[in-house]
């Protein structure tokens, strides 16, 4: 084992973009691995069931072609974490043609690209489910049924450090994750060359948001890790940033259900009893990570089906007497458009006002439901086909426009659309059908690796 | 003295697409131990702020280290589907803002 391993984060999100400055500051330290975190489900199911990315491909492509051609000149390993966003194989398939695509233009060769997919067969899950080894993951996950599994696209698995370890062992210069779990990639990195996986882990943790654990922190500048034999660091590459030890302990807070336990693919990481000191230079040494082991390897599964099409209007009110009664009006106009769509079953649709600028936020948890002098109105139908869920908007838009309230003055017009035209056709609404916890026999069961030598 | 302008984050986001967590940091070590102390962030505050039921809270946890709080709980629509109104789950501190502690 080395005596210290050091990873170079570039960014939390792959394409969130990273000053070159940073990064060129990082390449000075002599990292022994880039380490970058493509993945996430903040945004939702779409991105998932559409098989589309969160970020532009120029996007993906400029963040790539730096840390491609850095990591090549160094003769360091590149991972990339949860390609694509959602990582399964169209997610995958659509990182992997960007770095051929770098690696062609620069004339880089001599590497091998391994890529790790994660997607899952519906009859695996569908067997283990039917067996008991698959639960869903929180009190608001609804239960599977063959017909919402039959319903879902890709379903994907989150990979802990072992496939990795796997690539890296076949020598792989760069390595294409599908979804991963966040910390992994990093943490595969140090343990391939004997770190502890506990510190491995928990540095993994920090580093996928890259500088967020920083002050001021984003995840769109670089950060450096560097582990030692029973402890690690961490360090911001931008002088304008530093770490404190209240802000990098405070950082596991951030998008986890527990500040410091946290559950990852066949073990659990336990931060209660680290201390973090600051090193007097904007760096933080973090000591006593723990790490358990499951007894039982499970792997958090994703999946995403379509639900309805929907279509939406966004459109301005500012006149005092409908604001002061614009949720009674919106409950006529829905009732109006019933009645007028008599022969449409009324489960083929679902007409949804949100009223911005008095409850558009929290909804009906908001504290001080209180109206500005301007509301905007968004109106969706979400309905059974696309067709319908226009036609139906087309006939919510007319009526809303034209409504004539009680009292009504401005009887020319309800709303102010700041678009021509006012609908706009979204397309497919999605909703995460799985998100289980399955069991494997290990950590490398669901997980094929492929390599190519360029 | 509200909450929001005790603390030094108050936040809101996803923990994963079923859940909310809700972090509470403060820079004021005096401030976050009189708050943890006092008891008053328990289940059936939560539980009131936010219009759940108390099972449907999953974590509320004290974290020295971080001198911060963390509450967790599911979410009544997943996130990005029919009905969702907050993707990432982001502007959901809110009910917590304007909660009156006494420190």
């Amino acid at each position: 084992m080395a005596e210290t391993f050091k990873i170079l984060a570039p960014c939390g999100m792959l394409g969130y973009g990273f000053p070159k400055k940073s990064f060129e500051n990082g390449m000075t330290h002599h990292p022994d691995a880039i380490v970058v975190d493509a993945g996430s489900t903040d945004a939702g199911p779409h991105k998932l069931g559409a098989g589309v990315s969160i970020v532009g491909r120029q996007a993906c492509k400029k963040d790539l072609e730096l840390i491609i051609t850095a990591g090549a000149a160094a003769r360091i390993p590149v991972i990339i974490g949860s390609a694509g966003g959602s990582g399964a194989a169209p997610h995958v398939e659509w990182t992997r043609s960007i770095v051929m695509e770098i690696l062609r233009e620069h004339g880089i060769r001599g590497l091998k690209v391994a890529t790790i997919w994660a997607d899952v067969p519906h009859d695996l899950v569908e067997k283990r489910w039917k067996e008991g080894k698959c639960e869903p993951l929180g009190l608001a996950v609804k239960p599977l049924t063959e017909e919402r599994l039959k319903a879902t696209g890709h379903i994907v698995a989150q990979m802990g450090h072992e496939p990795i370890i796997e690539a890296l062992k076949e020598g792989a210069d760069i390595i294409i994750c599908g979804r991963a779990y966040d910390p992994s990639p990093f943490a595969a990195a140090a343990m391939y060359r004997g770190h502890e996986s506990a510190l491995a882990y928990h540095l993994g943790k920090i580093l996928e948001c890259a500088a967020l654990c920083a002050e001021p922190g984003t995840t769109k500048d670089c950060m450096l890790g560097i582990i030692e034999k029973d402890s690690f660091i961490v360090r911001p590459l931008n002088e304008r940033r530093k770490c404190t030890a209240i802000s990098v302990a405070a950082h596991t807070f951030y998008e986890k259900d527990h500040p410091y336990l946290l559950h990852g693919p066949g073990i659990v990481l336990n931060l209660e009893h680290c201390t973090f000191t600051e090193r007097g230079d904007g760096s933080v040494e973090v000591r006593g990570s723990r790490i358990e082991t499951t007894p039982v390897y499970k792997v958090k599964l994703e999946g995403a089906m379509k639900v309805a099409y929907r279509t939406f209007v966004v459109a301005g009110v500012r006149d005092p007497l409908l604001i002061g009664r614009i949720e009674q009006v919106e409950e006529e106009v829905k009732r109006q458009v019933a009645e007028y769509y008599e022969e449409i079953p009324p489960e083929d649709y679902q007409i949804n006002f949100i009223n911005y600028g008095l409850n558009g936020v929290m909804g009906e948890l908001e504290p001080r439901p209180v109206p500005g002098h301007e509301l905007g109105v968004v109106f969706e139908v979400v309905a059974k086909t696309q067709e319908l869920a226009n036609t139906i908007c087309g006939t919510v838009r007319s009526t809303f426009l034209h409504y004539g309230y009680e009292g009504r003055k401005s009887t020319a017009g309800n709303l102010a659309f700041p678009f021509s035209p006012s609908d706009v056709p979204f397309g497919p609404v999605y909703e995460f059908s799985v998100y289980h916890l399955m069991e494997v026999k290990n950590g490398l069961e669901l997980f094929r690796n492929e390599y190519v030598e360029v | 003295m509200k909450l929001y302008d005790a603390a030094a984050v108050l936040r809101s986001k996803n923990s994963g697409p079923f859940e909310i967590t809700v972090d509470v940091l403060f820079d004021n070590p005096d401030i976050y131990y009189k708050i943890k102390q006092s008891g008053v962030v328990n289940r059936q505050t939560i539980s009131r702020l936010y219009r759940i039921a108390p099972d449907r809270i999953t974590q509320i946890v004290f974290f020295d280290q971080a001198l911060g709080f963390k509450i967790t709980f599911a979410r009544t629509v997943s996130s990005g589907t029919v009905l969702d109104r907050d993707v990432y789950g982001a502007q959901q501190h809110a009910p917590l803002m304007e909660w009156e502690v006494d420190i």
